[in-house]
């Protein structure tokens, strides 16, 4: 909490917190996602990747496929808020501000062969995946037919090995090793699978990336890190997580390369995961890549981000809102209307409706059961 | 049969199954060219290439976790740990991760790893380089831990490691790499969960694991020239865990000791004691005594390294006391 008596973490972030200005990592104030990465100063080892033009290639169907997911992932985060406010789900972990980041890599993969390895923040990709909505409703509610642990793990915790959705830990970072041995893996047995291994920027600071980013460069590993810097750690800004701009500057030390993308730009982070994964699978080894995104909500429904945040600076990302951002391009390259928005809009509502629906219809799973899974038999 | 060392019976195991099955690969620092720092994997280099015995940056964590997601994605990797000491540095990929994996992908995830090295001391390398990590790695759901004391036991129990289905914790007796026994040829695996009597007697019953189970063998030597007959268990096995060859044993003789290298609280023989008292509690005749590691770190110095573990005379008194002999 900012006090008027307490030390203050930086002069610039508290001064400018107490003065009501922006507080964007000492910045005098926030223009856009890329506005930080100081390209000109040639402090930066990592390449930016170009915002995104047109339709970026993609024909219309695919662009609203795309546009689909985003708005499902944000209707289904949306919808478990309020579920967590009426006092029906226990706990929400939101990813509302990384959709189009996640949707854009997740097209860039091959979805019936590539591997993900996603963090809590992820519900998008894992939608993108095949995990259905009533899938990840069974998961909130903490119903026997989850099937990401059948309500052993909390929320947001995806894993579906059917879908090759790499079920994750809690501890930040610990995903990315396994990312390593997965890629490791694949290239060993020669099945032309690519992982992407997902992480937000505060897990950058965990030995878990340093040591996973160094074995893949070792082993040219066909895997691609995918940062979503959000710029907070719950409530730690990135400025005290770190002492340079990018996350992506320090591929360089790994002996890959980093890119660094607007995350609100979905297809923008479409092309570089594409280029990525695409490197990857022509054996040159790993890329990471970094999308600046912002979480809109609080780390978690036990998070209070007034503490840590001004409403301004939150109020001042929502104008890069990736839903709104990508609602505007697809009418502009003509794919979408008012006619289609709102069929979109329709099914996702109805499908949102009918997961929640099916999930508090549905038992809690069978206390006789709660030691199964220890073991193999068990 | 054969007579190998349990350091060759153990690279043996691992080789024979290298053999059979192309998903076991292996990791750790220095077990590709050097042949390991215990030389344990010495020639697998040449004869698997460093496609299958990955030489490691020193990042345990990282390449525990590499393991992992080896182990979820359908191999079966093998991770040395240069000493049991080391694993700290994993201990979150190994307790949070592998150990979980299963519960918590709701049997979806499967995670096939062995992880292995030398457990326990004896051989001056003091407290960094020296613990004996069954009590604790024994405590978690999800693992199972084993701890061989014979060159047949490590070979049958690597076996049966490597094809299991959930990660196993391999703790090694350190000090025994170079000891001789009899080993069978070809596919002589060794259940986990079945303690052997290493000795059989009416008098007591001795009861540990790993290197200790040779300290009892000569205890037992000792107290049968006294007239005492022991019987002496080799638990093999910490997670899962025999009790009946225990309680069976203690039915007839009425008495047991249990030691371990390991310190005495929250510790393996605690849990021993446990077992007995709830399970055999009326056929005892004194109570169950305890011969641990003094609780100090491990010395180096080795007069004081002797003065920190448990020995011939301290087990011969507990004995004694258990025997009303004192």
């Amino acid at each position: 909490m900012a006090t008027e008596t307490g030390p203050a973490p930086t002069g610039a972030i508290q001064g400018a917190f107490q003065a009501g200005v922006v507080p964007q990592d000492g910045a005098a104030a926030f223009r856009a996602p890329l506005d930080h990465v100081d390209v000109g100063a040639g402090t930066i080892t990592a390449s930016v990747a170009p915002a995104s033009a047109g339709d970026g290639g993609l024909d219309h169907e695919t662009l609203r496929e795309m546009y689909r997911f985003v708005a499902l992932a944000r209707a289904l985060d949306e919808r478990i808020w309020q579920l967590n406010r009426a006092g029906r789900a226990p706990f929400v972990v939101s990813g509302q501000g990384h959709e189009a980041a996640l949707v854009g890599a997740g097209f860039a993969l091959d979805r019936a062969n590539d591997v993900v390895l996603p963090y809590y923040r992820d519900l998008a990709l894992c939608l993108v995946f095949g995990l259905s909505a009533r899938d990840v409703m069974m998961s909130v509610l903490a119903r026997a037919p989850d099937p990401m642990s059948g309500g052993r793990q909390m929320p947001a915790h995806y894993g579906s090995a059917r879908l090759r959705i790499v079920s994750s830990s809690s501890v930040v970072a610990s995903q990315l090793p396994h990312a390593t041995g997965t890629a490791y893996a694949a290239k060993l047995r020669g099945t032309g699978q690519v992982s992407l291994a997902c992480f937000g920027e505060g897990a950058a600071s965990k030995g878990d990336f340093h040591e996973a980013c160094n074995f893949a460069g070792i082993h040219r590993l066909p895997v691609v890190f995918f940062c979503e810097n959000n710029r907070y750690a719950i409530s730690v800004p990135q400025s005290l997580q770190m002492a340079i701009d990018n996350v992506a500057d320090r591929a360089a030390g790994y002996g890959f390369p980093g890119v660094v993308v607007d995350g609100t730009d979905l297809l923008a982070v479409h092309r570089a995961v594409g280029e990525a994964a695409a490197r990857a699978r022509r054996g040159e080894g790993p890329t990471l890549v970094e999308a600046k995104v912002y979480r809109f909500h609080p780390h978690t429904s036990d998070d209070d981000d007034r503490t840590y945040r001004s409403q301004d600076e939150v109020k001042a990302w929502r104008a890069w809102d990736p839903l709104a951002r990508f609602e505007a391009r697809l009418r502009e390259v003509g794919a979408l209307d008012d006619r289609t928005r709102a069929e979109i809009a329709a099914g996702v509502a109805a499908e949102v409706e009918a997961a929640t629906d099916a999930a508090e219809a549905a038992p809690f799973p069978d206390p006789a059961t709660f030691d199964r899974y220890v073991y193999d038999g068990g | 049969m054969p007579v190998m060392t349990y350091r060759e019976a153990l690279k043996t195991a691992m080789a024979d199954e290298m053999e059979r099955d192309d998903s076991v690969v292996m990791l750790g620092e220095d077990i590709g060219v050097y042949g390991g720092t215990h030389v344990i994997t010495d020639g697998l280099l040449e004869r698997f290439g460093p496609k299958r015995i990955i030489d490691t940056p020193i990042a345990e964590g990282g390449f525990t976790g590499a393991a992992i997601g080896m182990a979820m994605t359908g191999l079966r990797p093998i991770v040395e740990m240069m000493t049991w000491n080391f694993s700290f540095l994993a201990a979150d990929q190994i307790i949070q991760n592998a150990a979980k994996l299963r519960y918590f992908s709701g049997g979806q995830v499967t995670v096939p790893l062995v992880i292995r090295g030398p457990n326990g001391g004896g051989v001056q390398l003091s407290a960094q380089h020296t613990h004996s990590l069954e009590g604790f790695y024994g405590h978690f759901p999800g693992l199972k831990v084993v701890s061989p004391a014979t060159p047949a036991d490590v070979k049958g129990m690597m076996l049966t490691a490597i094809r299991d289905p959930d990660p196993v914790i391999f703790l090694e007796a350190g000090a025994l790499y170079g000891t001789k026994g009899e080993v069978a040829d070809g596919d002589a695996t060794v259940p986990f969960g079945k303690a052997r009597v290493a000795r059989e007697g009416t008098d007591v019953t001795l009861i540990a694991y790993g290197r200790q189970v040779n300290l009892l063998l000569k205890v037992a030597e000792t107290l049968a020239a006294e007239g005492v007959s022991a019987e002496v268990i080799d638990l093999r096995s910490i997670r899962p865990f025999d009790a009946a060859t225990i309680v069976e044993s203690v039915r007839k003789t009425h008495r047991a000791v249990v030691v371990q290298e390991q310190w005495r609280w929250f510790s393996v023989a605690s849990e021993v004691a446990a077992v007995i008292q709830e399970e055999a509690f009326d056929d005892l005749d004194a109570p169950v005594e305890r011969v641990s590691g003094a609780e100090v770190p491990a010395p180096y110095a080795r007069n004081l390294e002797l003065a920190a573990f448990p020995s011939e005379a301290q087990i011969v008194a507990a004995v004694q006391r258990v025997l009303y002999r004192t």
